[in-house]
């Protein structure tokens, strides 16, 4: 006889750690699975080595945050079944029973669920333009992480560009850390700024952390511009620097800056594949141009034994991230007939977060004209090698207007990555062709494996009900 | 919308047959409507795995295939791509003696047909595949069989067909279908009314309903195909393979990702989607790396599935209904049909121009189920 399934959570950042804490202190012995090597996630990333660097230089005004957060962790370990570097790279369709086939240190397992929480977080969202795949260019996110967890930079005189609080935040950091920063390149214009005054209302601490490092990198002689669209990045096999416009009150100019790297990002996209293969509805969300698993105010899902939370779910950021976690364990309890007193503060708590979430995403909004300006030969989907002449062609000569078509006609989406990279850029050119919305072109389906595996994985395969 | 249309033929079903019957017959000069509930192409004409091959099939199939054949190489001219379509030659393993004597036999049945197989064994074997593990005992080879891309060929066909002059309505479900006695009234989408003196049931995996309609009941199963890819590797395998009584399937294509299959997926909760399953996926990879032992280190990409059709006996249901004048069947292809689909085309814009087929299909009639229902109502 197999032993009682375990509820299992997916991803060990703040979402899935506060999630586990909750259910521990129900009586529940969860199963915490987490594709990194140290429990964290990416905001309160872990260095792989002890490299001697404080709390506060490492996370800076999160420092307290991060050490709660990995000390509640710490604690746990005992009360939980804690399995790192595993990938959930499939879970069996609906009514096939609750099982997910896992891969850790090469091994492939299946295990068994009672219920799932799934906290997998997010990815920069990326958009193409002339360059972006020339080695030098990285993503904001990746920059960061490599600050974190490596205590190295990504080049010595570095660009950031794109949108979003994290920008100025890693540029401050790389500051910080010694890099020199040739400059910030905001592609909201500067007039949007202005929602920054009502925020101030609602979230002071943020503001005001925000003009900190807008200041203090002006003080130090960092070029800062706003309402720019990149031109192209200059260096055939390594970044030599950046050609990008602005526009101004006299009109648009067009400007060059020297740099070795470059990291740039539009906010986040979340992680849903999981969602998508456990068979969750999705809805469109419009303001963050994504579609999102459908849920409830705590993180119920379509699917009755699955629950999401954290940037996963929608992103809200870390704050949201543990809030909601901890809500998705308390719906998870509340569904096996525990009350929970305290999710009303919770949501209340939540819900303000996801206002001053609202003017931020006016004050640093996505740039929606960007894809029609992309030249014809810019890479679109960079691990199939399709560019946006090739995309484009695709959706005129097959009269596409759904974008699992537009991935069957032109492989857009195929490759590697599996669209986590490219759908967004896709969606909008195929959006932008049919004069639709984004949400219009529909999602790309989620397939199996969510990321890469070894084909040789099947020679060790193995059951397990529990591990 | 409310739009009434009047068309010599209507086709219900967008795959490759149907869109290879609607160019065909428009270039007959037919008027024709061509409607499918989704997609053209989007179904098992581009979920199969792609390969073009006449090697394995039952000899009654082999006319029909030859006349494929033919047609293959001309898709440039036809419908404007060539689909990524290679003679790369199929080759078909057997793991023991006694796999390699039914190659044996079937190159003799088929010796007639102009297949020009070629038997491989032992060391010539590996003489001649060194990048091939030593795990098979011999093979057959085809050498003019071949493989295309399953995604592109069939919307072509309809693009192509849209372009002769074809009525093409995508996203438009059949919702009923009468006969009148000298034509039939179908009523699609959001209130579209067609009138056509002729009708091809053509709509795969669905076809069965729209048989049964006309009092045809058929013995039609889903299947689902469970196929892997790899990451784009070197190009190193020359060939489309296959296995004698195995369920292993594989071919490289020309960006370089290995496509594989074997096994069967599992429908979802609707039956029209389905995913690859993981013991069906584990099975080909395992298969893969112990046939070709340089792909040890790469890389699994992605999973698909889809949904195909099959009938008991493993040939399709060709040829015109018994009930009912001027309705026509082809449907049912086994997971087999993406290489005769065209040349199924030329046979349906035959039968419905001059009544008559120039290749045999009798084996493929629609009856041959209705006398099996007859003998097991008799024996009940």
């Amino acid at each position: 006889m197999s032993e009682p399934l375990q509820p299992v959570i997916v991803g060990a950042g703040p979402a899935g750690i506060r999630a586990a804490e909750r259910l521990v202190r129900a009586g529940l012995r969860p199963i915490v699975l987490d594709e990194g090597q140290r429990a964290g996630g990416q905001i309160y990333r872990r260095p792989l080595i002890e490299d001697g660097r404080s709390y506060r230089s490492r996370y800076g005004s999160e420092a307290g945050k991060a050490q709660r957060l990995h000390e509640t962790f710490e604690a746990l370990l005992p009360e939980i079944d804690y399995q790192p570097e595993t990938l959930v790279w499939n879970i069996s369709a609906p009514k096939r029973g609750n099982q997910l086939d896992i891969l850790s240190s090469g091994v492939h397992r299946q295990i068994g669920f009672s219920q799932l929480i799934l906290c997998t977080g997010a990815t920069d969202r990326v958009l193409p333009f002339p360059g972006w795949t020339t080695p030098g260019v990285y993503t904001l996110g990746a920059s960061q992480t490599v600050l974190k967890a490596q205590g190295c930079t990504i080049g010595d005189r570095v660009v950031f560009m794109g949108s979003g609080p994290l920008l100025y935040l890693v540029a401050w950091q790389y500051m910080k850390a010694g890099a020199r920063v040739e400059a910030v390149l905001d592609t909201a214009p500067v007039t949007s700024k202005r929602h920054l005054l009502s925020l101030a209302v609602h979230a002071p601490r943020i503001v005001a952390l925000g003009l900190f490092y807008g200041l203090q990198l002006q003080l130090a002689g960092v070029r800062i511009r706003c309402g720019v669209r990149p031109e192209a990045v200059l260096g055939k096999g390594q970044v030599e620097g950046l050609r990008f416009r602005r526009r101004t009150l006299k009109g648009d100019v067009v400007e060059t800056i020297a740099c070795d790297a470059l990291a740039y990002g539009f906010a986040l996209r979340p992680e849903t594949q999981l969602a998508d293969l456990a068979g969750c509805r999705f809805r469109f969300n419009e303001r963050d141009r994504v579609w999102l698993p459908e849920r409830d105010t705590m993180g119920r899902t379509s699917r009755p034994d699955v629950y999401v939370a954290g940037d996963g779910s929608g992103i809200a950021g870390a704050d949201a991230a543990e809030i909601s976690g901890e809500l998705a364990a308390a719906a998870l309890l509340q569904d096996m007939g525990q009350r929970s007193a305290d999710t009303t503060r919770l949501m209340e708590a939540r819900d303000a977060i996801l206002r001053q979430r609202d003017i931020l995403e006016r004050a640093f909004p996505f740039p929606d004209d960007w894809i029609e300006t992309v030249p014809d030969e810019t890479m679109l989907c960079r691990c199939e090698e399709i560019t946006i002449a090739e995309g484009r062609r695709a959706i005129a000569n097959g009269s596409v207007t759904e974008i699992n078509r537009l991935k069957a006609l032109s492989r857009v989406g195929m490759g590697r990555c599996q669209g986590r990279m490219c759908s967004a850029a896709a969606a909008e050119l195929l959006s932008a062709a049919c004069g639709t919305s984004a949400g219009a072109v529909g999602r790309l389906r989620a397939q199996a494996p969510v990321k890469p595996i070894p084909l040789g994985f099947g020679a060790s395969a193995g059951t397990e009900t529990r591990s | 919308m409310s739009r009434r249309v009047s068309v010599d033929v209507a086709i219900i079903g967008g795959g490759l047959v149907g869109s290879s019957a609607a160019l065909a017959m428009r270039k007959a000069g037919l008027s024709v409507t061509l409607l499918d509930k989704g997609h053209c192409g989007a179904q098992a004409s581009g979920v199969n795995f792609g390969g073009v091959r006449r090697q394995g099939r039952p000899p009654e199939q082999l006319p029909l295939s030859q006349r494929s054949h033919r047609i293959w190489p001309q898709l440039k001219a036809i419908i404007g791509i060539d689909a990524e379509y290679v003679r790369s030659g199929h080759l078909k393993l057997a793991r023991t003696e006694k796999d390699f004597a039914k190659l044996e036999a079937y190159a003799e049945t088929t010796r007639d047909y102009g297949l020009g197989l070629e038997l491989v064994a032992g060391a010539a074997l590996t003489e001649r595949y060194p990048w091939l593990s030593a795990k098979a005992v011999g093979a057959s080879l085809c050498p003019e069989d071949g493989h295309a891309n399953p995604r592109l060929v069939a919307p072509a066909f309809a693009r192509a067909a849209e372009r002769a002059g074809v009525t093409v309505l995508e996203q438009t479900p059949v919702r009923e279908v009468t006969a009148t006695g000298n034509g039939f009234v179908i009523l699609a989408g959001d209130g579209i009314e067609i009138r056509c003196r002729q009708l091809v049931n053509s709509a795969g995996a669905w076809s069965d309903r729209f048989a049964a309609q006309f009092g045809e009941v058929v013995p039609l199963t889903r299947i689902y195909p469970s196929m892997v890819v790899t990451e784009p590797l070197p190009l190193c395998l020359p060939v489309s393979m296959g296995e004698q009584g195995g369920s292993f399937y594989g071919r490289q294509v020309a960006r370089g990702n290995y496509v594989m299959g074997g096994g069967r997926g599992l429908p979802l909760g609707d039956p029209d989607y389905s995913r690859p399953s993981v013991t069906a996926a584990s099975s080909v990879m395992q298969r893969a790396i112990a046939l070709f032992p340089h792909l040890a280190h790469a890389q699994v990409i992605r999973f698909w599935s889809g949904t195909e059709a099959e009938m008991p006996d493993g040939n399709p249901v060709i040829g015109p209904s018994e009930t009912t004048s001027g309705l026509f069947h082809a449907f049912g292809f086994c997971g087999a049909g993406f290489q005769t689909a065209p040349a199924v085309g030329e046979v349906l814009a035959e039968l419905v121009t001059e009544g008559r087929s120039t290749t045999p299909i009798d084996a493929f009639s629609i009856g041959r189920f209705r006398k099996v229902a007859v003998e097991t109502a008799a024996l009940l």
